[in-house]
């Protein structure tokens, strides 16, 4: 225990407050404390010429309905927002800073981390920069680019899912939560089949990705393809036609075209405002250009139409993933770069003691090839050289688009990589669509963003 | 490169700089480049300059093209011209750099948003990167910029010497770069000036230094297992 002293000298006379004994003002060392307690504000702060009070409130940075660490600082006249400013950084991780002092390949496991409900879409954002600076993405195979736009769909539906399932959860709708989450089960099951992982998976590596689609893994894949729109059905009794959710929705959180122009803001977000604009249609990365898909548009600018785009997206995912299956049945072959330079020298696969690399691998390097054993160790501890320069990757993450950009100096490592994440710059737009709006539809203005702090902070 | 610490540190406003116009990111020894014990290959004396792609001279091909000629007119009504706002220019990889000096940044994204031939309608940000081997033009601001009606991306890059960190903000003409601005001067240490309230966005306010800056560490601690301590990443073998 410290030995702390207060030099309180408690100098609240009765008369002078609002008569509670236990509210008042006293110094202490380190400036003058006040014990508000309710309805007596202006004792403390006088009141700015011609208000009548001031109230800030701090919304989080621990509260249900903020979306994750997210601190919003309100200034309140009665129910009414007059000033809305966030507060970020609780989650910063220094994920840049640490993927300098690794090699390229690593890099992966540390973006993935970025925004932890679309881990994948940070790792084809990080994935594409690097090859474009290797110069090596017309030599990706076709049979992973596929399974990258299967990877990058499903994690799409599952990062929708919960889109819908926490806003939901914040304004009341309590079944949409329980089954976005339980519809989203489904599509992790799929995705931890693919990658090992049902999270942070690590999975698109440079040159392609890290194992091919599992035996029977398309019939998987098709079995929930088909199962999913009936469980689905839900939804729209819940968040598209349901009277409660579209008065408690619509007609919030205003940004219009021009707005979305003047603060950056793409994704679902931008869409509502008519724009179609999708990068996946703009600038096609990954083969996106052979995939038949509409890009939805909403023309009501507020938190209704986000969600009703973020339905349609899902659908219009299915359709992307149901016309992928078909394809990459058709296409066998090789799921890396052919280039021993840069590929990953190993294949994953499932032992007696978990995942690791596959027998027929370890018995190559140990048993079979002292220069194969010097490769992979090459490869794997130093990393390959990438020459210097830079790129700047620009690619369709759920909630808006990613851009990476990425300098290398030659090295076996990064030499700075950024990612301006779609939720970090789209919560700029939470003053312009809470100001002059109600108290509570602060909520649905944030959830309609859906920031994911993981990637705001990074 | 005429931003010397001595004149640099009182002056407020933004000081002209020329970048060297081929930028040596570094000069590494030996035959594999690490950085820890000697090197035993024997090709110790070997020296590498590793430099950055080179700037282009016309014609860059492609639109770029007309996007400079569109920009030289443009410029012309502010009384510039395109050689004198932008240093040099860089295609490489299918993309095009405009290194731009500092005091005509602010003129040359309004033109670059404005003219109706450019409209790069949204700026998705700008990235620091902090190159200690550029004496004099160590830290770069580097834009990218957006068209949605013409489909294309152009790259703005403007350096500022680590003496004089200071560059223009653009926050007046694109408010998306308003966060962005205050995560490159957390991380960086670059002061846009005329920032509407430049303080730190992801570190807490009171913290010192800028963490990703070269020569900040990365901190971490040994970790002992089965008698073998392996050191913090930063202080691990690299190969470059």
């Amino acid at each position: 225990m410290n030995d702390v002293t207060y030099e309180a000298s408690y100098d609240a006379p009765a008369s002078e407050g609002v008569g509670d004994p236990y509210a008042g003002a006293y110094d202490t060392t380190e400036g003058r404390v006040y014990t508000v307690t309710g309805q007596d504000w202006d004792t403390v702060l006088a009141p700015e010429e011609g208000r009548k009070e001031r109230i800030v409130v701090n919304m989080g940075p621990q509260h249900p309905s903020t979306h994750g660490v997210l601190r919003i600082i309100l200034e309140l006249d009665g129910e009414t927002v007059t000033e809305a400013r966030c507060g970020i950084g609780y989650l910063h991780t220094g994920i840049e800073k640490n993927l300098e002092y690794r090699t390229w390949t690593q890099g992966v496991a540390f973006v993935t981390r970025m925004d932890y409900l679309a881990c994948m879409a940070n790792e084809a954002g990080y994935v594409l920069a690097v090859e474009k600076l290797l110069g090596i993405e017309q030599d990706v195979p076709e049979r992973a680019q596929l399974i990258r736009v299967v990877a990058l769909e499903l994690q799409r539906i599952s990062s929708h899912l919960v889109a819908l399932a926490t806003g939901g959860f914040e304004m009341g709708a309590l079944t949409a939560m329980t089954n976005g989450f339980r519809d989203r089960e489904e599509i992790l099951r799929l995705i931890e089949m693919m990658s090992g992982l049902r999270m942070n998976n690590a999975y698109l590596r440079p040159g392609g990705v890290a194992q091919d689609m599992p035996e029977g893994g398309i019939a998987q894949i098709r079995a929930v393809l088909k199962k999913l729109p009936k469980q689905l059905d839900g939804v729209p009794t819940m968040l598209v036609d349901n009277g409660v959710w579209k008065d408690r929705t619509s007609g919030i959180g205003y940004l219009d075209l021009a707005g979305c122009m003047a603060l950056g803001v793409t994704g679902p977000v931008l869409r509502a405002t008519g724009l179609p604009y999708d990068v996946r249609k703009a600038m096609p990365y990954f083969g996106y250009e052979r995939f038949d898909f509409d890009v939805p548009t909403e023309t009501t600018c507020d938190v209704y139409g986000r969600f009703l785009i973020r339905i349609e997206e899902i659908n219009q995912s299915l359709r992307i993933l149901a016309q992928a299956c078909d394809l990459l049945e058709k296409t066998p072959g090789p799921v890396m770069v052919a280039d021993k330079k840069i590929a990953w020298p190993a294949q994953l696969s499932i032992g007696s003691d978990g995942q690791g690399n596959s027998l027929d691998h370890i018995r190559h390097i140990m048993g079979e090839s002292m220069e194969a054993l010097i490769h992979h160790f090459k490869l794997v501890t130093e990393g390959f050289s990438v020459p210097a320069g830079q790129v700047h990757s620009w690619t369709e993450a759920p909630r808006g688009a990613l851009g990476v950009h990425a300098v290398s100096d030659g090295g076996t490592r990064p030499y700075r990589v950024h990612f301006r994440d779609p939720s970090f710059n789209n919560l700029q737009a939470t003053a312009a669509m809470c100001e002059g709006g109600q108290v509570a539809d602060v909520i649905g203005a944030v959830a309609s963003i859906d920031p994911v702090m993981g990637g705001v902070d990074r | 490169m005429t931003d010397t610490p001595e004149t640099s540190a009182e002056v407020a406003e933004v000081v002209p700089t020329d970048v060297p116009t081929l930028p040596v990111v570094d000069v590494r020894g030996g035959m594999f480049g690490g950085s820890v014990g000697p090197d035993t290959s024997g090709y110790g004396g070997l020296v590498r300059i590793v430099e950055m792609p080179a700037p282009t001279a016309r014609p860059f091909g492609g639109w770029y093209d007309a996007v400079a000629d569109e920009l030289d007119v443009a410029l012309a009504d502010d009384g510039l011209s395109f050689d004198e706002a932008v240093i040099a220019t860089v295609v490489d990889r299918g993309e095009i750099t405009f290194h731009v000096r500092p005091e005509h940044l602010l003129a040359f994204v309004t033109r670059l948003r404005d003219e109706p031939a450019l409209r790069f309608e949204v700026c998705t940000g700008v990235s620091g990167v902090h190159y200690p081997y550029m004496v004099g033009a160590e830290l770069h601001a580097v834009w990218h910029f957006l068209s949605i009606t013409h489909n294309r991306f152009v790259r703005v890059e403007v350096s500022a010497s680590e003496a004089h960190p200071h560059v223009p903000s653009i926050v007046s003409v694109y408010p998306a770069d308003d966060w962005h601005e205050r995560e490159t001067f957390d991380m960086f240490g670059i002061v846009f000036d005329d920032h509407p309230g430049l303080t730190r966005i992801l570190m807490p306010d009171d913290w010192p230094g800028h963490p990703q800056r070269k020569d900040y560490p990365l901190g971490g601690i040994p970790v002992e297992y089965k008698g073998a301590t392996i050191p913090p990443p930063d202080q691990r073998r690299s190969y470059s």
